[in-house]
């Protein structure tokens, strides 16, 4: 596609602006990958040369090293401690010796079962003195899997730990040849509230992220490559890698209706559709709210305000659940509609496909509302009046300044949050699961049931539980909704202006 | 003493080369601030007098109009939480009515709402009640370090922890609940006890709801603290006596969304209290009570609960609301 020039594009008329800024658009986007691509590949070069540089660091280190820099090697810590630094040393030292108990006792046990996650199945015997049937454990493939994961983490961390250890004692080198003073443990602990007080403050919260979302992802992105389901759950029997097997399901042609793959297509279809209204009906029903209440003449600005207000306070599942009940078939809608004789048959407000998801977009709005007038018309008082003044005395209506002036504005300032509320909304859990359930014109798929108004998040929800329950292919699912989210927040970054630079927010 | 004036003249010409680029947008964003008043005070400014009729009856049908659909609003915004209030008082038992006034007022609702057997509400909310004190102290200190620590300093990995919280926050949280909740039951933090295990998830993970707090800490001039720094105080010292006392709202604010999380949570919930009637907090409770198979026999003991659960915290809420306005406003302008 040929570039045109500044003077040809001004030059264009309206539409055909519009229509070349779409095309550059779509005709950018092998670039992009060829860029992405790019990047990572110099990443991995800059990653290999790191490598390559750390290791001869760490020869260097134990060649031109005192006889304590070559001791620590093995024994970690010990030129540390032998040199003042007690503090380091001893904790290098603990982490040594805790990494090889830990080995002995347990880790290695489930390393070596890591790559089949178990032979022996459970079993059962016949206890011959009380003639019942006795159950034997035989390995457990969950453990197996989980403590395997856990192993090899803590392999990497020794690894990073010895690294550190060298380069201290590397350092501790340095500073003794050039005569200068070794800072003690005293000294550590004064910068541990100082200089590297981000340390002290950071250490418990990343700890958490770590063991309690880290970790936990990884597992279950291994668990996407093994047979771990309901029935299969290492406790009742083995599981084992399948390789790719649960993703060939979800990407299998020939499915027809019914099957994983198809299934997932619409649910996915369906989640795009209810992120993209949830987030644009809110956003711009929300401004105008906003714009409303903030309107010149308009009085008692805070009794509107504090309505709106007042239903966030009110717990979600509260109004939801509600709500829900208030449109059901006999709730009190359908019922008081009835009564007055407006219809004979109850609406099928969750009933009917395109009712159920009409509704739970409409219910969103209500519920979305307070947050984004709160929002905008924090972002509306921050435009300058003058400007509207300005476009007034040249003549233009309410909705070129509208258009012109309020929404360029209020977009720029608020695209990040577009986008997380997009994200957020593929992700919306409570609001379809308790207002609808899924529900209607369920499809049943594998051991769960998939109704019209189900997003990926809330199918992957009943698939997690129960008896039956299919954790590979909730795995699976999980993986697909944060690839969508990566690829959506990858263009959103690349296209926005406001995105790009974090201290210019400053 | 002359030498301690020198080096205040001195030093600070350090610390703004470094950020020169936010110090300037320091400025932007103090220019702003000041057209928030102006705007706000915009309505007062007197209206140039229009000798044209046509146009004031125009603003005035206009006004009316604005006038008719925030009242229409405003009665479809508050009619649910009406209905719940209005039928929570009526004595029938049994599910959903064909009307909404009730035919006989009573508490009876609220009466067997605590005496019922079958469905403890006393304990879901006392759980709930005791996760929100719990977590909302832990994950305040927690959302505060990290808060802090991305918006003041600079270190190496910054930028990747603050990538891969981005990263992570893709993925559907309660994936991990599988794992969590093995490895819970196995420290028998699930069931009966698991406000305990709930505490522990929600306080864990909540250093990566960081942003809106940052972004208050990015409206404080860096300047303060660098010119304590000079004076000799650690970076700790300038943490807990200057920045905490300036950052009394959005302390306020975290402590109050600490406070209600537990309360909305449905998800963790259940998954962890995995239908142990003790166990659950007054969501899952709750939803229960309306199941399919509940509905008959509690509607109107939800509609009770409904009340009893909305009305402490939304007085909570609505005594802290300006602290909350000012969090959801600073935490979308700064992303």
């Amino acid at each position: 596609m040929e570039k045109l020039t500044d003077l040809q594009y001004l030059q264009m008329h309206k539409l055909e602006k519009i229509w070349y800024s779409i095309k550059c658009f779509f005709f950018g986007i092998p670039g992009w990958f060829v860029r992405l691509f790019k990047s990572i590949w110099t990443k991995i070069k800059k990653f290999g040369i790191w490598i390559k540089d750390d290791v001869v660091d760490m020869y260097n280190i134990f060649v031109h090293g005192k006889w304590q820099t070559k001791v620590s090697y093995l024994i970690m810590g010990f030129g540390s401690i032998w040199r003042g630094q007690v503090g380091r040393g001893i904790l290098f030292l603990l982490f040594e010796a805790v990494f090889i108990l830990y080995m002995c006792l347990s880790g290695g046990y489930w390393l070596s079962l890591f790559d089949t996650l178990g032979d022996t199945p459970p079993g059962t015997v016949l206890d011959p003195e009380y003639d019942v049937w006795v159950r034997v454990p035989g390995d457990d493939s969950f453990k197996i899997l989980f403590y395997g994961l856990i192993s090899i983490i803590f392999i990497l961390a020794l690894f990073y730990t010895w690294r550190l250890n060298v380069k201290q004692n590397g350092i501790i080198d340095k500073i003794l040849a050039d005569g200068k003073k070794i800072k003690g443990t005293k000294d550590d602990l004064r910068s541990l509230v100082d200089e590297q007080f981000h340390k002290t403050l950071l250490a418990l919260p990343t700890l958490g992220i770590f063991l309690f979302t880290v970790v936990p992802i990884i597992f279950m992105v291994l668990v996407a490559f093994t047979s771990y389901d309901g029935l299969h759950t290492g406790y009742n029997d083995l599981f084992t890698w399948v390789g790719l097997d649960n993703f060939n399901l979800l990407f299998q042609v020939n499915g027809g209706s019914g099957s994983f793959s198809v299934t997932f297509g619409e649910v996915l279809v369906w989640t795009l559709m209810w992120a993209f209204f949830a987030t644009f009906t809110n956003y711009f029903l929300g401004m105008l709210v906003a714009m409303l209440i903030n309107k010149k003449g308009i009085r008692l600005k805070k009794l509107w305000r504090t309505i709106l207000v007042l239903t966030i306070a009110i717990p979600q599942f509260v109004s939801l659940l509600y709500v829900s009940n208030l449109f059901g078939e006999t709730g009190l809608i359908n019922e008081t509609l009835k009564s007055w004789g407006w219809i004979s048959q109850p609406i099928p407000f969750w009933k009917d496909g395109n009712w159920a998801r009409a509704m739970v977009i409409i219910i969103n709005i209500w519920i979305g509302i307070p947050y984004l007038m709160l929002m905008t018309s924090g972002i509306l008082m921050n435009i300058p009046q003058d400007l509207y003044e300005s476009a007034k005395i040249d003549g233009a209506n309410v909705w070129q300044q509208y258009t012109r002036i309020t929404l360029p504005y209020v977009l720029f300032v608020t695209g990040p949050y577009l986008l997380t509320s997009f994200i957020g909304n593929i992700n919306n859990f409570n609001v379809i699961y308790l207002l609808s359930g899924g529900a209607p014109d369920y499809t049943t798929v594998g051991s769960t049931a998939v109704g019209k108004t189900d997003l990926l998040i809330t199918w992957l929800f009943d698939m997690t539980t129960g008896a039956d329950a299919n954790y590979k292919l909730a795995a699976v699912i999980g993986i697909m909704i944060f690839l969508v989210c990566a690829v959506l927040s990858l263009i959103v970054y690349n296209v926005m202006p406001s995105t790009k630079n974090e201290e210019d927010y400053q | 003493m002359a030498n301690k004036y020198a080096n205040i003249t001195i030093e600070p010409i350090v610390p703004v080369e470094i950020n020169g680029n936010e110090e300037i947008t320091e400025v932007k964003n103090a220019n702003i601030d000041i057209d928030v008043g102006s705007g706000a005070e915009m309505q007062t400014v007197p209206e140039k007098k229009k000798s044209h009729m046509g146009m004031k009856t125009k603003k005035t049908v206009g006004n009316v109009v604005v006038y008719a659909i925030l009242i229409i609003m405003s009665i479809i915004w508050i009619l649910p939480f009406i209905g719940i209030f209005i039928e929570s008082f009526e004595t029938a038992t049994g599910g959903t009515t064909k009307y909404l006034w009730p035919r006989k007022w009573g508490f009876d609702n609220y009466i067997n709402l605590f005496t019922n057997p079958e469905k403890h509400f006393g304990r879901w909310f006392l759980n709930t009640f005791i996760m929100g004190l719990i977590v909302s102290v832990l994950q305040t200190i927690f959302v505060l370090a990290m808060s802090y620590v991305l918006s003041r300093m600079r270190f190496k990995g910054r930028k990747g922890l603050m990538n891969l919280m981005l990263i992570l926050g893709m993925f559907p949280g309660f994936l991990t609940l599988i794992l969590l909740y093995k490895v819970l039951a196995d420290f028998n933090l699930t069931g009966e006890n698991s406000i305990w295990g709930l505490i522990l998830v929600y306080v864990a993970s909540s250093g990566m709801g960081y942003y809106v707090s940052k972004g208050f800490f990015d409206t404080i001039p860096k300047s303060l603290d660098e010119a304590a720094r000079v004076d000799g105080a650690t970076r700790a010292q300038v943490f807990f006596k200057i920045t905490l006392p300036m950052a009394k709202p959005i302390v306020i604010y975290t402590i109050l969304m600490g406070f209600m999380a537990p309360w909305g949570d449905f998800v963790l919930a259940s998954y962890i209290a995995h239908g142990v009637n003790d166990g659950m907090n007054v969501a899952v409770g709750m939803k229960d009570m309306i199941s399919l198979t509940n509905i008959g026999k509690f509607y109107r003991q939800f509609c009770a609960a409904g009340v009893v659960v909305s009305v402490p915290i939304t007085a909570l809420f609505m005594f802290l609301q300006k602290y909350y306005v000012e969090g959801v406003t600073g935490g979308a302008v700064k992303g």
